[in-house]
């Protein structure tokens, strides 16, 4: 029972508290590029949500089974690079082939996900945070996922809105949704607190 | 060897990397790093130190073998690449300056995705030689850490009132924003600066 509530607690923290956009600066470009329409950002954070859990998952496991156990510690990050890069690669492949339709409406998002520093900042932190159970390794990167779509579709609701809005000429485009997305910070910061 | 039109090339290359496209302010790259890392001057300076490194090795590495590439395997290349150099600054950190490998944590290793060496490579270095390269990537990286320097001067300075440790604004006369350091602050700071920026140059054209 208590590694369940553990596993919820750790859950619900990634996603509120330690949310990899508000408190982390992870994945940022495409918050900033993706989150004009609502649409757009769903499927964007429904494509990071799935290669982020597969990524933690796995670099959880060679970390833990292969880099640690042989001591090659030094190719953590180049091993990480390589493991998201082939996992976004068979995704895609494995979409274009069996669900061309869901594949079409990805479209440049998925080679995109590479580079997203959502994906290697999580599989870091699961190294850094010392996560040593699996399982709660598979939670919080589905969680960090979940996050990502959380704050990308908020904002895309916003900028939805804000189109209409009359924003000064400079502050147009990217400052005023980072000026937003402060706002968003803050009071995601209300959450802090709630979980020790 | 070099002409004169090479030396204007170079230096407009550099000039180019500093103001007209900074990578911050005017092309709006790398972002993460530049939010995450500004909540002192210090840890931005090293960041700054450690982009400047690992562009321009990297810059250096991608032109030599540029015509080597095979067209679908080059994003793959440069990041492995990348990966390569920035695992070498992360070791250099961790052994030299181990308090600011701590402050910087994760982010040292996130250089690897930061999109401003993807795209120098692919920009600049894939399809230029050398000397052009070397030169793009000091001054990217140099318009890198000038952004960086500036948003960590604003926040450091609003949020504790001081710099580099040294009291400016003394608590008598200035209560400290802690928002400044906070993530929120990081966003609005750089919000407020874009528009600046934005506001400037649309003067510098007129």
């Amino acid at each position: 029972m208590d590694t369940v509530t553990a596993l919820i607690l750790g859950f619900i923290s990634i996603v509120l508290i330690n949310n990899l956009v508000f408190s982390k600066f992870l994945g940022i470009c495409p918050y900033l590029g993706v989150s004009g329409r609502i649409d757009m950002a769903f499927g964007m954070g429904l494509a990071v949500t799935f290669v982020v859990t597969m990524a933690g998952t796995l670099t959880w496991l060679i970390d833990h089974l292969v880099l640690m156990r042989f001591g090659l510690e030094v190719t953590r990050y180049v091993c990480f690079i390589l493991v998201i890069a082939g996992a976004v690669q068979l995704v895609e492949m494995y979409l274009r082939k069996f669900f061309p339709s869901l594949y079409e409406s990805f479209g440049i998002f998925l080679p995109l996900i590479t580079t997203n520093c959502a994906i290697l900042g999580l599989c870091l932190f699961l190294n850094l945070w010392e996560i040593d159970n699996f399982v709660r390794a598979v939670v919080l990167s589905f969680g960090a996922g979940i996050g990502f779509t959380m704050a990308i579709c908020i904002m895309a609701g916003i900028r939805e809105n804000l189109e209409l809005a009359d924003v000064p000429k400079s502050l147009k485009g990217a400052p005023i949704t980072l000026i937003t997305a402060g706002l968003l910070a803050l009071a995601f910061m209300g959450f802090a607190g709630m979980i020790k | 060897m070099a002409n004169k039109t090479d030396t204007v090339l170079l230096s407009d290359t550099f000039a180019a990397g500093l103001w007209s496209e900074n990578p911050v302010f005017r092309l709006l790259l790398g972002m993460c790093p530049t939010l995450a890392v500004t909540a002192a001057v210090k840890p931005a300076i090293t960041m700054g130190g450690c982009v400047i490194f690992v562009l321009l090795c990297s810059n250096i590495v991608v032109s030599l073998m540029r015509n080597l590439l095979k067209p679908h395997l080059r994003i793959l290349i440069f990041t492995l690449t990348i990966a390569t150099f920035v695992t070498i600054a992360d070791l250099f950190l961790k052994a030299y300056i181990p308090d600011m490998s701590e402050a910087l944590g994760p982010y040292v290793p996130l250089i690897i995705v930061n999109c401003i060496i993807i795209c120098r490579a692919e920009a600049c270095a894939s399809k230029n030689g050398p000397a052009v390269s070397i030169v793009d990537a000091i001054g990217m990286g140099l318009g890198f850490t000038l952004a960086v320097c500036v948003l960590a001067i604003v926040r450091e300075l609003l949020g504790t009132g001081k710099i580099f440790d040294i009291v400016i604004l003394s608590d008598k006369v200035f209560v400290p924003w802690v928002v400044m350091v906070m993530p929120a602050g990081a966003f609005i700071t750089l919000g407020l600066l874009l528009g600046l920026v934005n506001k400037i140059t649309k003067k510098h054209k007129r």
